[in-house]
């Protein structure tokens, strides 16, 4: 037996968007055996995962909350991935995103500053990510480095950053020796009071409308798509390589930071270690899921949020480790690349002996 | 070599009965029957896409037959591999050659060999066979710096290593200069005489006529014809490739040439990759009304020419491309499309068109920066579909559905595609590489004559071709590429092409030695 | 024993885990796959190595149980970058996420556990030598086990047949299997390999290196061992020297540290990263020719 691909001529619509729901399906089957050889009821851990949270309106709320930094990476990565470019550091620069566009905050601290500091630090955070993320592009259009590695390294660069600055200059010295800083006083209002939802997510819909119509309608979407499906095909374009690849990291970057500083303007209200849950990573799964689509992106930012969620509550309830949570979404990335090749290509089995 | 005798049972080497060969809906062979005896030479014959290459891998054992069997001296085999075609004694040399650009001549060879031989005392096997073919090279040199001819000796080297029986040769001479392949005739021409079959694709009719003792000649995956081909006439043997007797270009009379359009003066470009040619010092003005062939082997710098003079790649000297009196050297291609000049690359797929996109897409590729699909920074698809259309009506593209995407295209009415979306917009330069490689006589034909009507009304045309008879049939005037230089325009009219492959072979030698 | 040569110590010991996972990507990409899942694969090595270790009470098999976590994950690599063409950018990202993910759920039971070191070899006599005594004779099995393993890859690469099919397979696939190469069985074996060299290599960091097991030990040792191959421009031997300097690079940084110069420890803790960029650049710079595997990262699909 052999196993032989076919690529298919025109794979169709429908194929491509329902790969994905097929990939969610074996993931959680994959899950589920999982679950069970550790001992547990998939059952039960399936419900807590992917149901409960649903039917509570905390949870519900939780879910957009966490869904908005995702979505807003995995756009900004989709403008690299479908250019055919490896921006896989989007987790350094939420965090630099996050701590350049603190710098406003907390200078102000304290002075009574008015509501423009909140635009403004927004600003600066989309600046910091995006200068930070041109560092590997930059090393790639001067040198022919590698961005893979060089994005990734950056990543550890920005978390050292981080702790560095929040153990050191920037600590809160009435925060009994905590590694954090001050409360800021400029934050994100909250859309409901009481509830969790800040105006920062009022953002993510609005970077996925505007991906949409960059990707489907400008000359430079354009550029990004032939530049990823045929290199020497865009260079005949005309499209310049080198400020191709700059422009989408800057994308991507800008919103890496975006995403970082509406986290701790929203969420956090302050900076310590460890403000991303490894949201630049989930991020990556989020864009394949999607099929660096917007919509699908919305969908796929969901999905992975939801599994964030689901993750913590089956801690508290079912003492399931937070790390079932990654295996899960590695499984998931899997099953969405291997969903992927079955939409462009026919698998078929050949017998060895020809009859 | 061993003596051969397959002839001894009455049975031929090999016997192909009844071979078909589908893919998907397509019937790339048809039923074919062929016999090759021992010590003959037999030509394959057959226009691009008559299914050569298809029944080729199939007797290599690189593809499996749908249906049909393969007799070898009278007895039924199944290739599975060309592992498998190698146990028998079949040997190919491909038209793509499958060498290791980084690995040396020996390495290249070694790789090949049957796993239980040996690689002691290879260097000198190489020296042997080198010696009694004519076939030398020098084992320790890295295949990126071989020319073409000596990079096929390899291919054949390794062939000939393995004692083969029956040898395929698969359009051997569409890289080698006139001089080379004449030096490949008498290697193949010995190999016969030693008893082995040789297996002869090509579309050239003169080869044939000089070289083989049959001839089969396939069209659309079906055998039409099989002949003595020294008994039958070019004329008869091309009318058999094609189905009907070949309409000949149309050639405009005789005509004075404007004024130059497209100006090279003292262009140097270094390569682009650590393999690649340099451009050194070329001068050219290509004039109103001409069409200028650039001839010269695969590799000598045709694609740092097309890069070059296209803008894909932009010099630091501006005066050095100079296009309607306009300096271009340091502008990018679409700035150069603004001064009214057009390109068709080489590769019709990934280069001058996207696969993966529809034909309206593709016309936005090369017309955004000339106006009318793009509109402030926007794409307007609904005006890209109208041109898309027209050069569909234009240039007779076969597209069966609306607005596919441009992988569904066969090459042929791709490439029909390509040319037509840049000769629509009447440029007043045109430069081409390569603008029928691999593509059907009829689609050709075309082609060719979309690019003589576009020179007759006044545009100045530059073709970059490494097929001769294309050069001949539609230049004006020639100029051989060797080695990353220019050799100085030699008229169409007067040049033999005994002058031009010496040009080829050896670059500003001298014309008339021969 | 003088401090230079503790220092030397620490330097082998903190090259070798750097140098196994190397050269098993080394033959990898040489044969035109690159798994990115380096990191993943070594933290399942580690968290498998210590905990077959612990409940058997062997270290060989720990080590074993390391070296199949990492075929068994390189397996499931295998299978979607060739059995289904994916893209091997991603895949190796998702066996990373998932690797560290299950090294984990693995790890999580041996929080705290703390085992003896395998311990160094001692050649009586030798070993007793000045200064290169410990040095030369006195190092663990696994230290000469990777230079063989360099030396061994070496060999393999330049002089043998199978080697050479490997080598043609990265360069040009199309041509290696117009030869009649099985393109993606050689590729499948240079991947298992791969893996059972990163699975080795997370097996040293949990059962000599440190030893004990924590959440994140390989931190980022799968990624710089990923440099490290780009750096030594796919060459064993510069593979080898790679990892050595790299080793002391870490331990001199450990040492700067502890000598609080002054400066943050978060830079020191951050100069292997920015090292690795740094050398990554300079080897760009100075690069003449091709050396990159000319079908590296590129899915093949035979066509029939």
């Amino acid at each position: 037996m052999r196993l032989e691909l076919v690529p298919r001529a025109d794979p169709g619509a429908r194929a491509r968007a329902l790969a994905p729901l097929f990939a969610l399906l074996a993931a959680v089957l994959i899950g589920g055996v999982i679950v069970a050889l550790m001992g547990r009821s998939p059952l039960a851990a399936f419900h807590v995962y992917f149901v409960q949270p649903l039917t509570q309106g905390w949870a519900l709320q939780e879910i957009a909350v966490k869904a908005t930094p995702l979505l807003i990476i995995a756009i900004g990565l989709s403008f690299c991935y479908r250019a055919n470019l490896w921006n896989i550091g989007a987790e350094g620069q939420f965090i630099i995103g996050a701590l350049v566009g603190s710098i406003l905050p907390l200078v102000t601290h304290g002075t009574g500053a008015g509501a423009w500091v909140v635009p403004a630090a927004i600003v600066m955070g989309i600046v910091g990510g995006m200068l930070f993320a041109l560092i590997p592009a930059g090393l790639r259009v001067a040198f022919g480095v590698s961005e893979i590695l060089t994005s990734l390294m950056l990543v550890y660069v920005a978390e050292l950053t981080l702790d560095y600055l929040v153990r050191g200059p920037w600590r809160d010295p009435k925060g009994f020796n905590f590694p954090q800083t001050v409360s800021f006083d400029a934050t994100l209002p909250y859309l409901v009071d009481g509830g969790r939802l800040h105006a920062g997510i009022l953002l993510a819909p609005l970077v996925a409308v505007a991906a949409w119509f960059v990707l489907k309608h400008t000359l430079f979407g354009f550029g990004v798509r032939v530049a990823g499906e045929a290199p020497k095909a865009a260079r005949f374009a005309g499209f310049r390589p080198n400020r191709l690849v700059l422009s989408a990291f800057a994308i991507s970057g800008g919103l890496a930071g975006l995403a970082g500083i509406l986290e701790v303007l929203g969420q956090i209200g302050q900076l310590k270690p460890g403000i991303s849950p490894g949201y630049g990573f989930t991020a990556i799964t989020v864009a394949f899921l999607g099929r660096l689509s917007p919509v699908g992106m919305i969908f796929g930012a969901l999905v992975m949020a939801l599994t964030v969620i689901g993750g913590e509550n089956a801690q508290i309830a079912l003492k399931l480790p937070l790390d079932l949570t990654r295996v899960f979404q590695g499984v998931l990335l899997m099953c969405v690349l291997a969903a992927d090749a079955l939409v462009t290509y026919e698998v078929r089995f050949v017998s060895e002996a020809r009859a | 070599m061993k003596r051969l005798d397959g002839d001894r049972t009455g049975a031929p080497l090999i016997g192909l009965r009844g071979i078909v060969k589908r893919f998907g809906s397509m019937v790339a062979n048809n039923r074919i029957d062929l016999d090759i005896r021992a010590g003959e030479i037999h030509a394959l014959l057959g226009e691009n896409g008559a299914g050569k290459s298809t029944l080729v891998k199939i007797i290599d054992g690189l593809l499996q037959p749908t249906e049909g069997m393969i007799l070898w001296q009278g007895r039924e085999v199944v290739l599975n591999s060309p592992e498998d075609a190698a146990a028998l004694g079949i040997g190919m040399v491909s038209q793509h050659f499958s060498l290791f650009d980084n690995l040396t001549v020996a390495e290249n060879i070694a790789v090949a060999l049957p796993p239980n031989e040996s690689l002691a005392g290879l260097d000198a096997r190489i020296a042997a066979i080198g010696a009694r073919y004519g076939l030398a090279l020098e084992p320790s040199r890295p295949v990126w710096s071989l020319t073409a001819g000596e990079r096929q000796r390899i291919e054949i080297v390794r062939a000939l290593l393995r004692e083969p029986r029956l040898l395929i040769l698969d359009e051997p001479t569409s890289v080698l200069t006139p001089q080379e392949a004449e030096r490949l005739f008498v290697t193949l021409k010995a190999l016969a005489a030693s008893g082995c079959a040789l297996l002869y694709i090509t579309h050239r009719l003169e080869e044939v006529r000089q070289l083989c003792d049959k001839a089969t000649v396939l069209r659309l995956g079906r055998v039409v014809g099989s002949c003595s081909p020294r008994e039958e006439s070019v004329q008869r043997l091309a009318a058999l490739m094609v189905g009907s007797e070949i309409e000949d270009i149309r050639p405009v009379a005789a005509h004075t040439p404007g004024p130059v359009r497209m100006q090279l003066t003292g262009l140097n470009l270094p390569p682009a990759d650590p393999h690649g040619v340099a451009l050194r010092d070329l001068s050219l003005g290509l004039r109103a009304g001409e069409i200028l062939g650039i001839a010269g082997v695969a590799g000598n710098g045709q694609s740092e020419l097309f890069a070059a003079l296209s803008g894909e790649r932009v010099v630091a000297d501006a005066g050095a491309v100079v296009i309607d009196g306009v300096p271009v050297g340091r502008h990018g291609i679409d700035r150069r499309r603004r001064c009214n000049a057009a390109f068709v690359p080489e590769e019709r797929n990934g280069h001058g068109a996207v696969p993966r996109m529809t034909l309206s897409e593709n016309v936005v590729l090369s017309r955004h920066a000339t106006g009318g699909v793009v509109q402030r920074g926007l794409v307007d698809l609904e005006a890209a579909k109208a041109v898309a259309d027209e050069i569909v009506t234009a240039f007779d593209v076969r597209r069966g559905r609306n607005d596919p995407l441009a992988c569904i295209l066969s090459g042929g009415n791709l490439q029909k595609f390509v040319v037509g979306r840049e000769i629509l917009r009447e440029p007043g330069v045109l430069v081409v590489n390569q603008p029928t490689w691999g593509v059907d006589a009829g689609a050709s034909l075309t082609i060719r004559q979309a690019l003589i009507g576009l020179a007759a009304r006044g545009a100045a045309v530059l073709v970059i071709s490494q097929d001769l008879d294309e050069i001949f049939a539609i230049s004006d005037r020639i100029v051989v590429i060797h080695g990353g230089e220019l050799s100085e325009p030699v008229s169409a009219r007067t040049a033999t092409r005994e002058a031009i492959g010496l040009l080829m072979a050896s670059g500003k030698g001298q014309p008339h030695a021969a | 024993m003088s401090i230079a040569e503790a220092v030397l110590i620490t330097v082998i010991t903190a090259a070798t885990p750097l140098l196994i996972a190397a050269l098993g990507e080394l033959v990898v990409e040489r044969a035109g796959v690159l798994n990115l899942g380096l990191e993943g694969m070594m933290a399942v090595g580690a968290a498998c190595g210590f905990g077959v270790a612990v409940m058997s009470g062997s270290s060989a098999w720990g080590v074993l149980a390391g070296v199949g976590a990492g075929m068994a994950l390189s397996t499931v690599f295998a299978i979607l970058v060739l059995g289904l063409a994916a893209n091997q950018v991603a895949s190796g990202l998702a066996l990373t996420i998932l690797g560290l993910g299950l090294s984990g759920l693995i790890g999580a039971g041996f929080v705290g556990t703390s085992r003896a070191a395998i311990a160094p070899l001692f050649i009586p006599g030798l070993s007793e030598l000045p200064f290169v005594g410990r040095l030369v004779f006195g190092q663990d099995p696994f230290v000469y086990g990777s230079l063989a393993l360099a030396g061994g890859i070496l060999w393999f690469l330049s002089r043998s047949r199978a080697g050479l099919k490997l080598r043609c397979v990265g360069e040009n696939h199309v041509a290696a299997h117009a030869l009649g190469i099985k393109v993606l069985h050689v590729r499948f074996a240079a991947i298992l390999f791969g893996g059972a060299c990163a699975g080795l290599a997370g097996a040293y960091l949990s059962l000599v290196y440190t030893p004990f097991w924590s959440p994140g030990m390989t931190a980022g040792r799968g990624w710089i061992a990923l440099a490290l191959v780009v750096f030594a421009s796919w060459k064993p031997l510069r593979v080898l020297l790679g990892a050595y300097l790299f080793g002391g690079a870490t331990v001199l940084q450990l040492h700067a540290q502890a000598a609080s110069l002054g400066l943050p420890s978060q830079l020191m803790s951050a100069f292997p990263y920015l090292a690795t960029i740094v050398a990554l650049v300079v080897m760009s710079v100075g690069r003449r020719t091709a050396v990159t595997p000319g079908s590296l990262a590129t899915p093949f699909v035979p066509d029939r």
